[in-house]
């Protein structure tokens, strides 16, 4: 019998089967973040186990709350900059050099086809576009990370969701991945991989993919999966060209082995053609509440978000670029535009994007997470509405009493010209 | 092995999400005791007051399907032992939530969806004590009238960390 891609990673990677059901798996990138790894840090002292198992694997970024708002994120921010100082890890990202960790890591080529990837962030299983088994893990799965290199997941069953179709104008992979996550509901993938494959994942670029894998969470899925390809090797070419000895064909040959078979089992296929699909936003407090944004207009809007681990990467931001060019934000509706990492802000920059946002009105922040989780970077207050490229929409999200709604970049950006929900397509070119 | 039982807090919803059980603006706090004024601030259920009664009281919470969806960030369970409460029973949970549940060597049981609808149909009896016999799987709730038993399965994984009081010690004994 076939295997599919993330049973071949396990087999891999398995190092006991400690009970029945119960796969402990060597890892290869043990991810970290100021938020949830000063607890595991000061548990290992606590417990007299500061210690870590490769330093060479580990990486680390500050970036939740980043520049330090107050005492409590600085004493977060020191805690995690003394250990990985202590302990050697060069892969460290501070103010200056931060972004946002699901933007900056796969940008650092940090990943690669086959691996297992831990982090105390649900949204790691963005990493999966690179053909990888990444997931998302609580602080005591992060220390025994960190400790000794290993996690305990049950086998993993997949579900496999064939994409095809064109996207139309104004339909992006944000759009795709909302109705994904409207037909399979949010725990419709709960315990299962997601496998996303068909012929317009296989001509989507790495940006594209990852905003796909990145919301696999919200329909509960351990990590959401691509195969590595051609379109794989292109992105990480910089970064393996030494390990295929130049040779290009041979990387995307040796991808393959992370190919799911043809006969492999799935506990569920989900066909969906996006062809007629429209540009979409999320309404109320779950992400699988789902409706055409067309149907939405009436909703007004007090702030426009455009940043976070699912779409602040340069492409999203070249998009709302073009939206917005030459416009203004509608009077009362403030902008807000946080690109993921230093180096999509230099582009930014340097392709003028930030120029066009600043004369729309936005304010430009740092890169961040920032107001996604509503920690910091614009904030909601009681009642406030917020159209967002972030992943959540849950109820006090982005601050206490706010409404979230999860929209495209293009959408994003052209509610921010009306002032209400709005469907983008008359300001795509 | 943690103390596991008392009083039950009755949270009829399905999909409460880690936001809900604690907001991300309390995440700067290290220290796991300061999480506990703030636990279900933010929950979006109607007629519950995150100041009720339960507070301080209830040790083990009822709920539906999907429980725990969302963040990774373990400060959801911490925020519930920091107030005692170290016992979830559910129809269904979020990966992570479940996984981190039993990584700190807590309860998090699952029973199917008819059996949690009979320990909701005990709401309107007053108050309901939820005994937890690990070694046996058997919850036992009493209420002012009567008595009703329900077993319960762990996976031989899941009890073992609830044995050896969690997942680190697990580990670096065995790896």
């Amino acid at each position: 019998m076939g295997k599919t891609i993330a049973e071949k990673i396990f087999d891999a990677h398995l190092v006991d089967e400690p009970f029945k059901g119960t796969h402990v798996l060597s890892l290869d990138v043990v991810m970290c973040h100021e938020i949830t790894t000063p607890v595991a840090i000061a548990d290992l002292k606590w417990r007299k186990k500061d210690r870590i198992f490769d330093p060479t694997k580990i990486k680390a970024v500050i970036d939740h709350v980043t520049p330090s708002k107050d005492s409590k994120s600085a004493t977060q921010a020191k805690i995690i900059r003394e250990w990985a100082q202590q302990h050697g890890i060069k892969d460290f990202f501070d103010v200056g050099a931060n972004g946002v960790c699901h933007a900056l890591f796969p940008e650092k080529g940090f990943i690669r086809p086959g691996y297992t990837v831990i982090m105390g962030d649900s949204h790691t299983c963005t990493h999966g576009a690179f053909g990888a088994f990444a997931a998302g893990v609580g602080t005591t799965d992060l220390e025994v990370g960190i400790l000794k290199g290993v996690c305990a997941f049950r086998p993993p069953k997949s579900i496999k969701v064939e994409i095809s179709g064109e996207m139309q104008k104004g339909v992006f992979a944000k759009d795709v991945i909302l109705e994904v996550i409207r037909t399979l509901t949010v725990n419709g993938a709960t315990d299962h991989v997601i496998e996303f494959c068909g012929s317009l994942v296989e001509t989507m670029n790495m940006e594209e993919r990852m905003t796909l894998c990145n919301m696999a969470i919200e329909a509960g899925g351990t990590s959401g999966q691509c195969m590595p390809d051609r379109v794989t090797a292109e992105y990480l070419w910089p970064f393996i060209t030494s390990d295929y000895n130049n040779d290009f064909e041979a990387a995307v040959e040796d991808f393959k082995k992370w190919h799911s078979d043809p006969d492999a089992q799935y506990a569920k296929t989900l066909t969906i053609d996006v062809t007629d699909l429209k540009p979409v936003a999320t309404v109320g407090f779950k992400p699988d509440q789902v409706k055409a944004l067309a149907d939405l207009e009436d909703t007004t809007i007090d702030q426009v978000y455009i940043g976070s681990c699912t779409n602040g990467r340069i492409s999203d931001l070249r998009i709302a670029a073009e939206v917005t060019k030459g416009k203004k934000l509608a009077p009362g509706v403030r902008g807000i535009v946080s690109p993921a990492t230093p180096e999509i802000y230099r582009q930014a920059m340097k392709e003028g994007l930030l120029d066009i946002f600043m004369d729309a009105g936005y304010c430009i922040a740092n890169p961040t997470c920032g107001a996604c989780l509503g920690m910091s970077t614009g904030v909601l207050a009681e009642g406030e509405v917020c159209v967002s490229t972030t992943n959540r929409n849950f109820n006090g999200r982005m601050g206490k009493g706010g409404m979230v709604h999860l929209a495209s970049p293009a959408s994003a950006a052209a509610s921010g010209i009306t002032g209400h929900l709005t469907d983008p397509v008359q300001y795509m070119g | 092995m943690k103390q596991f039982g008392g009083p039950v807090l009755f949270l009829d919803r399905s999909d409460i999400n880690t936001d809900e059980i604690i907001p991300a603006k309390y995440l700067t706090e290290v220290k796991k005791e300061a999480l506990a004024p703030y636990l279900l601030e933010d929950l979006n259920l109607e007629g519950f007051d995150p100041a009720g009664e339960w507070r301080g009281k209830a040790r083990v919470v009822l709920t539906r399907d999907n429980f725990g969806c969302g963040s990774s960030r373990e400060h959801a369970p911490w925020a519930l032992e920091v107030n005692d409460i170290t016992c979830v029973i559910a129809s269904s949970y979020a990966r992570i939530f479940r996984q981190n549940m039993f990584n700190g060597g807590m309860l998090a049981i699952e029973l199917p969806a008819e059996k949690v609808e009979e320990i909701f149909a005990l709401k309107d009896k007053g108050e309901v004590i939820c005994d937890v016999d690990v070694e046996g799987k058997k919850l036992t709730f009493s209420f002012k009238d009567g008595k009703k038993e329900i077993d319960f399965s762990l996976s031989q994984f899941d009890e073992a960390l609830v044995k050896s009081g969690g997942w680190v010690e697990f580990a670096d004994n065995k790896y």
